[in-house]
């Protein structure tokens, strides 16, 4: 495809937000896996998070009604599971703003087998940058965060799981 | 629904109601969790198992003629045509009997996709690639919370020793073969479920044994899930995750 309709497309995917984390766009995520098209249509394939999250459903209106307000007459999206998504995918700019917004950002590689058997990676505090936290909970929120609490500054705050 | 199922299918239908019915069992929970925190964990928990029903059931439901969509294949199929295993549909009991619950599945599951990361029917295959992250979180999870009730006060072990001496005879049947399993495993698709046995108790006893907790020596197992002969707490489920949809089957969420 043209860089240039390219370009258009992933301009109008920037404005399509996360329902639970607006500060992230889906390209931010990483959810948005292929961008294909031409002038009339485009053709986006999207990959969920966690299998049961139920922004996904959300997300996938939300891109479809940006790309035909930006005037494309037809819009497909597909859903697919392979490769499934990590949060390896997530953009080191979606990274900052998670963290600007107060939920620490997936830290280190998924590929790393500590996070998968409690000894999680360390994990800072989004309000004072501690490294004194503590799990409070394996889950949060949303499927995609755990809660912490930071031991110096005392607050509480999401982070997302690394996967 | 004819249900002469092809075995794929079936197995399919298999792995999407165990993980539909715990769901549904998980999400009783929804505001009675012992805390705050857990409340949102179990729920968490619940959600995962509904996705991956989701995934599972409309992978299943696209390959019946006429084809069924996993909303109908979950509200409108009867007691004999959901193929889950017996230990999810009971009641959740305590706090320590649906973690003891969890441990014993999960750890299963665990096993089982693992080794459905390397099935020949790629659709599987992909499911299994992201609910395998999931998995490994859930088991955590449950391993944790069974060791430190096992190994906490003499309360708290006591519900644990009670739940797993509840729950253990319904293991038996997460290892038996039936004409459907034998199908898929010589098609490469899901591994023959003995085969996981061994894997799965060493992984059980392992934190047991951490745990404290002892399994009771048992000849016997109750076993009919997975041809579809429910015990009596299946009706009600149903009834509950049903009702509506029967009701209204135009309703719209």
């Amino acid at each position: 495809m043209n860089p240039e309709l390219h370009l258009r497309i992933s301009a109008v995917l920037e404005t399509v937000s996360d329902p639970e984390i607006p500060v992230l766009s889906v390209l931010d995520l990483g959810v948005v896996r292929e961008i294909a098209g031409d002038e009339r249509q485009a053709e986006i394939t999207i990959t969920p998070t966690y299998s049961g999250c139920p922004a996904m459903d959300t997300i996938e209106s939300d891109i479809r009604a940006a790309l035909l307000q930006a005037g494309f007459e037809s819009v497909s999206i597909q859903t697919i599971l392979e490769p499934a998504w990590t949060t390896d995918w997530m953009s080191d700019r979606g990274k900052q703003k998670l963290e600007a917004y107060g939920i620490a950002p997936p830290t280190g590689n998924s590929a790393d087998k500590r996070s998968l058997f409690g000894k999680a990676p360390e994990v800072r505090c989004p309000r004072c940058k501690s490294l004194n936290t503590n799990r409070l909970s394996a889950f949060g929120s949303t499927p995609c965060k755990a809660l912490y609490r930071c031991e110096d500054c005392l607050e509480p705050f999401d982070s997302f799981k690394c996967i | 629904m004819d249900f002469s199922l092809e075995p794929r299918v079936q197995h399919l239908l298999h792995l999407g109601d165990n993980a539909l019915i715990l769901g549904q069992r998980l999400s009783e929970w929804c505001g009675h969790g012992p805390v705050l925190e857990l409340d949102i964990a179990i729920i968490n928990t619940a959600l995962d198992h509904l996705g991956q029903a989701r995934m599972l059931l409309q992978h299943a439901g696209k390959q019946l003629e006429p084809t069924w969509d996993e909303d109908k294949l979950a509200f409108f199929r009867t007691e004999k045509q959901f193929f889950n295993f017996l230990m999810l549909e009971l009641p959740n009991g305590d706090w320590a009997k649906t973690m003891v619950r969890q441990f014993l599945f999960d750890t299963y599951n665990y096993v089982q996709y693992e080794a459905l990361l390397e099935s020949s029917d790629s659709g599987l295959k992909a499911i299994a690639g992201k609910a395998i992250k999931e998995i490994r979180y859930h088991v955590q999870f449950s391993a944790e919370w069974v060791i430190r009730m096992g190994d906490g006060t003499e309360e708290s072990h006591l519900r644990a020793q009670n739940a797993l001496e509840e729950l253990w005879p319904y293991t038996g049947e997460f290892f038996e073969s039936d004409g459907f399993s034998e199908h898929v495993s010589t098609e490469r698709i899901a591994p023959l479920p003995q085969s996981l046995q061994a894997l799965w108790k060493e992984k059980v006893s392992e934190v047991l044994l951490e745990a404290g907790l002892t399994p009771p020596e048992l000849s016997r197992y109750r076993s009919g899930g997975r041809r579809g002969a429910h015990t009596e707490h299946m009706g009600y489920i149903l009834a509950d995750m049903q009702y509506l949809p029967r009701l209204h089957p135009q309703a719209n969420w």
